[in-house]
């Protein structure tokens, strides 16, 4: 997911300044055997838990999301992530439900990462972390929910590998969630997709600062971690979007320059995004999920989704929401996960929402996705007889 | 596409077509329904709230499925074809294709995918028989334009233009038993002389065993 600038108004209403917060456990055992000892969660909540404490909906971030979904921290201008869905009176309407969002463990914003201190050593872990999957980063979040004291999710909602984590939700803990909402996501890592991600750990490990993933006592390998963000920039956007945004306008000049500087307006964003990335992410991380997201097969290398959903609750629920030109998660994958529900006759709505803008499109302030979310949502309550605060 | 057929269809007093109220009077309590079609979810809603069905629509205009769910319906966007295949048999107690049948591309196909999945399958479409039609054809000589039929030759949804008699003799051939009937005419419900006087017709029917 990229970093967006979306205009004040766009945003509507806000949850105002928000803290993050962290809890410590003992321990999380991951799916590779290790054990992480101990394991932080960062995260953070708008909106108030009901008495009977059912009201609670679970967002999950992408890639390069973090537990700032939405408000602002004090002195910041930019908002959360996903400051146009989460509100008063938005999609997840912050005066009725009461929103969580974690950071997913292998991140880099406040959980348990390659970034964090390993107290056995008093340094950072770099490479001795342990590999973490989208399910581990799942039982970490359930810790967090039971020492909420949430018995069940009314949702688990995201997009991306955070629809990925909604859906591994629904399969991990059916009794613990209501319904899910899987956005622009897919039931497993295509080679396409796993591709797009090896540039990307390719670039960051050829930079020469990032020597074996130990470089925290000095320059950390931005070069590396802006291309990787480039690539991963482009395949968010779609051609119509790139042609619409940038065409082939030159930057600064007006013909082109016959050498290596550079010449077009893309570049330049390209560039821009990289850069600005680097400030605010770490390369191993960036690794660490990307590995994370190219492990993922929601049947567990079954192959058989239909199987996958057979013990789940009658009254589970699922929206499963594509975009038109989202070629990264095209709509195809979402419809894999549609049918294989369908045919457990499970309640799943979908849609494929005509965007220009790609993968990225869930990010950005739209209308129609957020009145989709609210109605699911307020049906999904109804039928569970939540009071809604 | 994107046409309302709605408008069209006569209602009662309440101001609920009578079509629709044909289809939630057959409908057995609880039962599954599958409503190809669904369009802005306003029959599906009525069957789950009258009937407490556990129901779930298809419909290819976006802006209707946003619609739907917003009715707290359940709904797959995309077309009858795609979204038919996945269900195993027999996962629906009734298929609904309201209004749809005339407009489907594989009239055949569509209906013998909806018996597969469905035990019934309530099958509703404007008469191209009634009176009206046949005089203006008669009359003018153009391609009748009335109440059911309201649409020009270049705008219209309808790809098939049939009679109640042409369905009748269709699901004969096709081995579908018709289990019930319903007639509309241009105001209220008619039982006579459906083939002339109605403007819609709807059919309950079933695979014919013998």
């Amino acid at each position: 997911m990229s970093d967006y600038v979306i205009s004040k108004q766009a945003l509507g209403p806000s949850v105002g300044y928000v803290e993050l917060q962290s809890v410590t456990f003992p321990e999380l055992p991951l799916d590779s055997g290790a054990v992480l000892r101990p394991v932080t969660i960062a995260y953070e909540t708008y909106g108030r838990l009901n008495e009977d404490r059912t009201n609670a909906v679970l967002i999950l971030h992408a890639l390069s999301g973090d537990a700032h979904a939405a408000g602002y921290y004090p002195g910041e201008d930019k908002p959360g992530w996903w400051e146009t869905m989460i509100g008063p009176g938005k999609g997840f309407d912050t005066d009725r439900y009461f929103v969580i969002c974690s950071n997913v463990i292998g991140g880099c914003k406040g959980s348990s990462g390659p970034s964090s201190i390993n107290p056995a050593t008093g340094k950072e872990y770099g490479l001795s972390f342990p590999m973490v999957t989208v399910s581990d980063m799942v039982r970490a979040q359930k810790l967090l929910v039971d020492y909420l004291g949430i018995e069940r999710l009314l949702a688990v909602a995201g997009g991306s590998m955070g629809g990925m984590q909604a859906l591994e939700w629904a399969v991990a803990y059916p009794e613990q969630v209501a319904s899910c909402i899987a956005i622009a996501a897919t039931q497993k890592h295509s080679p396409m997709q796993i591709a797009f991600n090896e540039v990307g750990r390719q670039a960051i490990m050829a930079d020469p600062n990032w020597r074996g993933g130990d470089y925290y006592d000095g320059d950390p390998p931005d070069a590396g971690l802006a291309v990787a963000r480039m690539i991963g920039h482009i395949t968010y956007l779609s051609d119509e979007s790139m042609r619409e945004k940038f065409g082939r306008r030159l930057r600064g000049k007006d013909t082109v320059g016959y050498d290596l500087s550079l010449d077009f307006e893309v570049e330049s964003y390209l560039r821009y995004q990289g850069e600005v990335f680097t400030r605010r992410f770490d390369a191993n991380t960036y690794l660490y999920i990307t590995k994370a997201l190219d492990y993922f097969d929601l049947s567990g290398g079954r192959g058989v989704l239909v199987e996958v959903f057979r013990d789940l609750p009658d009254d589970m629920r699922f929206l499963i929401i594509a975009f038109s030109s989202d070629w990264l998660y095209p709509p195809y994958q979402s419809k894999e996960i549609v049918h294989a529900l369908k045919g457990n006759g499970l309640d799943c709505s979908y849609v494929e929402m005509r965007s220009s803008h790609g993968h990225d499109a869930f990010l950005l302030e739209n209308k129609d996705l957020t009145r989709l979310v609210y109605h699911f949502l307020d049906t999904t309550a109804r039928r569970r007889g939540v009071r809604l605060g | 596409m994107g046409c309302d057929l709605a408008s069209g269809v006569p209602r009662n007093a309440e101001g609920v077509r009578w079509d629709h109220l044909f289809i939630v009077d057959v409908v057995a309590p609880g039962s599954r329904v599958l409503d190809l079609g669904c369009g802005r979810g306003t029959l599906l809603k009525m069957l789950v709230e009258r009937k407490q069905v556990r129901g779930t629509g298809i419909e290819i205009v976006e802006e209707k499925v946003y619609d739907a769910v917003a009715k707290g319906v359940t709904v797959y966007h995309g077309d009858f074809g795609e979204g038919l295949g996945y269900y195993p048999d027999n996962s629906f107690d009734y298929v609904i294709l309201s209004q749809t049948l005339q407009e489907a591309k594989e009239t055949v196909a569509v209906l013998s995918e909806a018996l597969r999945v469905g035990r019934y399958v309530v099958a509703s479409f404007p008469n191209f028989g009634h009176w009206k039609a046949r005089w203006q054809l008669l009359a003018t000589g153009r391609a009748p334009v009335t109440e059911s039929l309201p649409y020009e030759w270049y705008n219209t949804p309808n790809i098939h233009s049939l009679t109640i008699k042409d369905f009748r003799i269709f699901t004969r051939e096709q081995q579908i038993r018709i289990v019930r009937e319903f007639f509309v005419g241009a105001r209220k419900p008619l039982r006579f002389w459906p083939n002339l006087r109605a403007a819609y017709g709807v059919f309950l029917l079933e695979k014919s065993t013998g």
